[in-house]
């Protein structure tokens, strides 16, 4: 069954095409990597499906719920809010910045979101966020603040936050970008032990290294379409594509 | 002055500060309330609203509140006066009693309350803004419906922010009421003044000056602490 569906998406920024009929399915389990220049629209596209963004035209049907269908004349007609909202629950995004609540410790940060959204009772929604943050290696970090850890912790405890909710799909949107080589290591690592353990994801990454050994899909997008689309050894071993290979140039030397 | 005097005109001041705190507090628990809906309509996303709000607070902070508290106290009076007003406003004005002091009070009062209002509006409308956009984006994403964004991750930190220019605006208002002696609000500049007549002498203005000294100190301290006490995250 195929998790995510997009046919056709397009958004434009005023008379900026950002995305142009982009279509592409996301399996269960699968992990896919979407690499790509900056400006691309590999975020935009992310946004789009996260409903950050309202999207122009196209299709979006997550887990079997169609998010908006292509209208008559072209726009994206949208779900009722019940169901906007239940799609919603059933994916995590994890940003590039963190966006962790400041004024919340770790734990809090974790359980928040379960307590008045699933509407879950605090002691449990505290069990799991303990051991979420075991999984992240930060059981030690449950009542510090955001601002007392790193940038890897932090990206750590987003993807913990993001996890919480026991989402099907979950979104990275370059999550190692804002982070220093040394740390973005420990944010792969918890990437990969997750697709380990058959999690669906969809990764922007600039991480091309981290891409090919970590996807099974890789999906090569500018200038607002897929370009290329394949395994890592399609993408990365023998492209045919010239744009393609121009881009994973400096990574392929 | 001698020392008995000056005993006297203390003791006598003491009694007036206490309509001087009750305008203070009074105008607080007013003004901060209605500050945070003069700050939500000014950023209300229908433009002729947030035009309307903001006609209002530019009026408020670029005239003098001297200048309103007349206004206010004696606009009901000569519209009392005035002939070709429609009945019922002049049935509504009718059941205004313009005598005595508790009249005084809520005309003083109101003019407070409006300006100190388009003062704090400005404040929690720079804190709210000042929230990064990031912050909605994670609650909406997580699920958060926009109330519970607003209350449980918006606000704990605008109040953080606002902390520190509340707290200058609270100091300012402690020596801003001794504007209310302009319609003769029994106050304690008021009375200073007077007893400074009465004895030909300074020392009650000292007195008083005294008096809103310590007030701001005491208010200073309590805003530090909110401060210190807020200041577990970053």
């Amino acid at each position: 069954m195929s998790m995510l569906e997009v046919r056709n998406l397009s958004k434009s920024f005023g008379s900026n095409k950002v995305l142009k009929d982009i279509s592409f399915e996301v399996e269960k389990g699968q992990v896919v990597a979407v690499i790509g220049p900056s400006g691309s629209g590999k975020s935009t596209m992310l946004r789009c499906i996260n409903q950050l963004e309202k999207a122009d035209g196209g299709t979006v049907n997550v887990c079997g719920m169609s998010m908006f269908t292509a209208g008559e004349n072209g726009g994206a007609v949208y779900a009722p809010a019940k169901t906007l909202r239940e799609i919603r629950l059933k994916v995590g995004l994890v940003f590039q910045n963190f966006n962790l609540f400041p004024h919340f410790n770790v734990l809090r940060n974790i359980t928040e979101a379960p307590v008045r959204v699933l509407k879950m009772n605090r002691k449990d929604a505290e069990e799991k966020g303990m051991e979420l943050l075991k999984k992240m290696g930060l059981s030690d970090k449950a009542k510090s603040y955001p601002f007392e850890l790193s940038g890897g912790q932090q990206q750590r405890v987003s993807i913990a936050r993001a996890l919480a909710l026991s989402p099907e799909i979950l979104f990275f949107d370059e999550p190692t970008s804002a982070l220093d080589p040394e740390l973005t290591g420990e944010i792969l690592k918890v990437i990969k032990e997750l697709a380990e353990e058959k999690m669906t994801m969809v990764i922007v990454t600039h991480e091309m290294a981290f891409a090919r050994d970590v996807a099974n899909h890789v999906i090569f997008m500018d200038g607002g379409v897929i370009i290329e689309e394949g395994t890592p050894d399609e993408v990365f071993g023998n492209t045919s594509n010239e744009r393609t290979k121009q881009f994973l140039q400096r990574f392929l030397e | 002055m001698s020392g008995k005097e000056i005993l006297d005109v203390t003791l006598i001041l003491l009694e007036y500060l206490v309509p001087t705190l009750k305008l203070f507090f009074f105008t607080l628990l007013f003004s901060i309330p209605l500050g945070m809906v003069v700050a939500l309509l000014k950023m209300c996303k229908f433009k002729p609203v947030s035009w309307l709000t903001n006609i209002y607070i530019l009026i408020m902070r670029g005239t003098p509140l001297m200048l309103q508290i007349i206004a206010i106290y004696y606009a009901i009076p000569y519209l009392k006066i005035s002939e070709n007003l429609p009945v019922f406003l002049k049935n509504i004005l009718d059941g205004i009693d313009i005598q005595g002091d508790a009249f005084m009070f809520r005309a003083v009062l109101t003019a407070f309350v409006l300006n100190y209002a388009a003062y704090f509006a400005e404040i929690f409308r720079g804190g709210i803004e000042s929230i990064p956009k990031g912050q909605y984006e994670a609650s909406e994403a997580l699920g958060f419906t926009k109330i519970q964004t607003f209350f449980h991750i918006i606000l704990p930190q605008v109040i953080k922010r606002i902390v520190p220019a509340s707290s200058n605006e609270v100091v300012i208002l402690v020596k801003d009421t001794s504007l209310a002696n302009i319609v003769a609000y029994a106050e304690i500049t008021l009375k200073a003044k007077q007893q400074m007549q009465i004895y030909s002498s300074l020392t009650p203005l000292f007195i008083a000056g005294a008096f809103y000294f310590v007030i701001s100190m005491v208010m200073t301290v309590v805003f530090t602490f909110i401060e210190k006490k807020l200041n577990y995250y970053r």
